[in-house]
């Protein structure tokens, strides 16, 4: 629209802003002046935005801001008011013995709900979020503890782990290989793993002879495991009875184990967690439920 | 300084409006090339037409006052009321305790899981704004508004600083002298005043007010109650003194939602073109009259346009910039009365009796239509919901999550178990003790760790005044397998001392 005349629209009697498209005119509803006025303050606000933070990229870095703000900081700081936040409850912490700490309601919340949070970070990996377990790795929950399930043994265990490089860490025996080491042969193997799955009424082969496994356990694996097969916490035998595998319940798996052996390893946690959040994870996995007293 | 005269000139063309045309006449050509020409410099933003309101006294004026008066002593003084709600709970009668997430309002305490009541309010609120727009328009708009009420108590303190509206609006065209600089200071040191005091009365819903007031004036207080203060003081200042009428035209949703649910029905502030049209002076109209032509009882003096405060002219028909608070009724009526003409000439009406009138038809109010009785309604059911759940709210409360990780574990000797996080809530404000139970399945054992365990399926639990409790819950089974993978199971807690009882809901999974 060349006109310097504005175009009136005949029905509403409001002025257009002589922008056409197709015929159809763009009538002419003016904001407030003050709102364009806030329009430019907010891009006075963005100038002062870019002075004071992280704003512009650069070829190697970026322009930080005179108030030298940065997320990494603010992360830092909320997590020190964190800290202070819980300071009361940790020092009480600190200072208690694990049956304390049970005993105490408060407590005992205060160390499931920090117990909760380092499990997931540690401990999920390997142990599952609830603790349930993978092959190879212990299920938490249930009351199956070949290295003891009192509080004291679980924070031993989480502090100086099995097999771990730590000078306190329980090795017990490790479970021979067996086959590989030519100690048994595949058919002897065979005999004793159907004798052991038939204390647990679990089926093996039609026709093994049983009498022939139970003297093979005894020569071999009674030593760690016990003549009824019940384990051994010193040693780190694993119940042999009691229906839980921590490999499976396969007949191959159990083949598997004997011939090459087995020498579960957790690592130590003592150095890489502090003292109090040890504490609170032995406190979690114990209320698992499956926690002796 | 300009002369007087040329300035009240401009007072009186300030306000009136160049196209002069009745509700129902349209825009002709004249009119049009008329507009061409006044609209030459029109721009693509609208600098602010400042409105200097005359002061009016009236029935609708009276009115105002009044709801002024009522709502801001609410406003000002609730946070000053206690209510005694024993030792483990705060004594003030209506408190957002943010911290400590309750919502406190005389017999009434609400956790935040119960945010539902808020919602209930809503819907509440809503329905009754859109009942009152059914029966009269902007009611709202025109009396109670926060922004309606400040501006009129803005408005109030302006006019005993810079006096009513043909003073104030000559001496903003005088130059600047130690008098207007006074008047103008004093106002602004007043409006200030009042803006503060708001911020600060907002400030003490949030704490405990007496404490609050004497650690604001010690400088104890926290940062934040400082910041409100300040950002409520600058928003009321700038709000209620200095954007008013911009407020409704062009911030807020509800004119434009109010003109969508709005039916002919509706009574509005407005002209009774019927009795006033042809306008003109007095003499004019009485000249017409001898001569038996007709004339109608506006005499153009404008002043319903003076009075109004956002300076629309309610002769036009009702329209957005309106706001109905009544105001040009009041004026008008007196100069009616004055003249000696039936006062009304400006009501609560609507255009369809005008029509109406115009046909020598009777006019037609109906308040009970569908639309009206739908919405109170509404307000009737979900009130009533909102009001039984309310009386029958519970004290306590009970949730119940299954483990997602192990779903069941089996232990050495066969036995399964499932994991639960309970919680149960105490709502009342003294610790109870209350007995917990699991049901659902023939061979159960219920174990609470960390608690001293109960017998088999029970188990005693303590919890704080106005608190809820987290505890983890192991339910067993001996049997060798429940009957089907999953079995569902009932949780249920018992006040030791009232028997009150509340329960929840879950399964027991098996391989």
């Amino acid at each position: 629209m060349a006109d310097e005349r504005v175009e009136v629209d005949r029905v509403t009697g409001t002025a257009t802003t002589g922008h056409v498209w197709d015929d159809i005119r763009e009538l002419n509803t003016p904001l407030p002046r003050w709102w364009l006025w806030l329009f430019y303050l907010t891009i006075i606000w963005a100038i002062g935005y870019w002075v004071a933070y992280p704003a512009w990229p650069l070829v190697s870095s970026f322009s930080r801001g005179v108030l030298d703000w940065n997320s990494r900081q603010a992360v830092v700081s909320d997590l020190d008011g964190l800290k202070a936040q819980r300071a009361p409850m940790v020092s009480r912490l600190e200072g208690a013995n694990l049956q304390q700490i049970v005993a105490d309601t408060a407590l005992f919340d205060f160390a499931r709900a920090q117990g909760r949070t380092a499990f997931a970070e540690n401990c999920a990996a390997c142990h599952g979020s609830g603790g349930a377990g993978a092959r190879g790795y212990p299920n938490l929950n249930d009351d199956k503890w070949i290295w003891g399930g009192t509080l004291t043994d679980i924070a031993q265990t989480i502090r100086h782990g099995i097999r771990a490089e730590d000078e306190e860490t329980r090795r017990g025996v490790t479970m021979p290989a067996f086959g590989r080491n030519g100690m048994l042969t595949r058919a002897q193997i065979e005999t004793v793993v159907d004798y052991v799955r038939s204390l647990n009424r679990l089926p093996g082969e039609a026709n093994a002879n049983l009498a022939l496994g139970k003297q093979i356990y005894a020569q071999n694996c009674a030593v760690c495991h016990g003549d009824d097969a019940k384990g051994s916490r010193e040693k780190g035998a694993p119940n042999l009875s009691d229906g839980i595998w921590l490999y499976g319940a396969d007949r191959a798996i159990m083949i598997d184990g004997l011939w090459n052996g087995r020498g579960g390893v957790m690592p130590a946690w003592a150095g890489r967690l502090d003292e109090v959040t040890i504490k609170a994870l032995a406190v979690y996995v114990y209320s698992f439920g499956g926690g002796e007293n | 300084m300009r002369p007087i005269s040329d300035a009240a000139v401009e007072l009186s063309r300030a306000e009136t409006p160049p196209v002069r045309s009745g509700p129902n006449k349209p825009v002709d050509a004249a009119v049009d090339i008329e507009a061409v020409e006044s609209l030459e410099d029109e721009k693509l933003y609208a600098a602010r037409r400042k409105i200097y309101p005359q002061s009016v006294a009236g029935t609708f004026r009276t009115i105002k006052w009044v709801v002024l008066a009522i709502t801001l002593s609410i406003y000002y003084t609730v946070p000053f009321l206690r209510w005694d709600r024993g030792p483990n709970a705060p004594n003030q009668a209506v408190l957002v305790d943010l911290p400590n997430r309750r919502f406190y309002f005389f017999f009434i305490e609400i956790w935040p899981q119960e945010v539902y009541y808020i919602t209930g309010l809503l819907i509440l609120a809503a329905m009754t704004l859109f009942l009152m727009n059914a029966l009269a328009g902007r009611v709202w708009c025109g009396y109670l508004c926060p922004q309606t009420v400040w501006t009129d108590l803005f408005q109030a303190i302006e006019r005993r600083f810079e006096g009513d509206r043909r003073e104030h609006f000559l001496r903003d065209r005088e130059s600047w002298t130690m008098d207007r600089l006074a008047r103008a200071g004093g106002k602004h040191v007043v409006w200030l005043f009042v803006a503060w005091w708001t911020g600060g009365a907002w400030v003490l819903y949030f704490a405990d007010a007496p404490t609050l007031v004497r650690d604001l004036a010690t400088l104890q207080a926290p940062l934040i109650a400082y910041a409100w203060i300040g950002i409520l003081t600058f928003t009321t200042y700038t709000l209620a003194g200095h954007m008013r009428e911009q407020v409704c035209l062009y911030m807020c949703p509800w004119p434009r939602i109010q003109a969508a649910l709005i039916d002919e029905h509706a009574l509005n502030v407005t002209y009774r073109y019927d009795r006033g049209e042809p306008r003109g002076s007095l003499k004019k109209n009485a000249a017409l009259r001898a001569q038996g032509r007709p004339a109608g009882d506006c005499i153009d003096c404008h002043q319903c346009v003076h009075v109004c405060p956002t300076g629309v002219d309610i002769r036009n028909g009702s329209n957005l910039g309106c706001i109905q608070c009544g105001l040009c009724i009041d004026a008008c009526d007196a100069v009616m009365t004055k003249l000696g003409f039936p006062k009304r000439l400006i009501a609560y009406d609507t255009d369809l009796n005008i029509r109406l009138r115009q046909q020598d038809k009777p006019a037609v109010f109906k308040p009970f239509r569908l639309r009206t009785l739908l919405y109170a309604a509404m307000i009737g059911v979900v009130g009533a919901i909102m009001l039984h759940t309310l009386a029958t709210r519970s004290t306590e409360g009970l949730t119940v999550i299954h483990d997602r990780n192990p779903l069941y574990v089996r232990l050495k000797d066969g036995e399964l178990r499932n994991g639960f996080t309970v919680r149960i809530l105490n709502k009342a404000l003294e610790t109870r003790s209350f007995v917990l139970t699991v049901e659902g399945l023939s061979d159960i054992d219920l174990k609470v760790v960390g608690e001293a365990a109960g017998s088999g399926r029970m188990t005693l639990i303590t919890v704080g005044p106005d608190q809820t409790h987290e505890l983890r819950a192991l339910v067993s089974t001996y049997s060798t397998l429940p009957t089907a993978a999953s079995m569902p199971l009932t949780f249920r807690i018992t006040d030791v001392k009232t028997g009150a009882k509340a329960s929840a809901a879950d399964h027991f999974f098996g391989p």
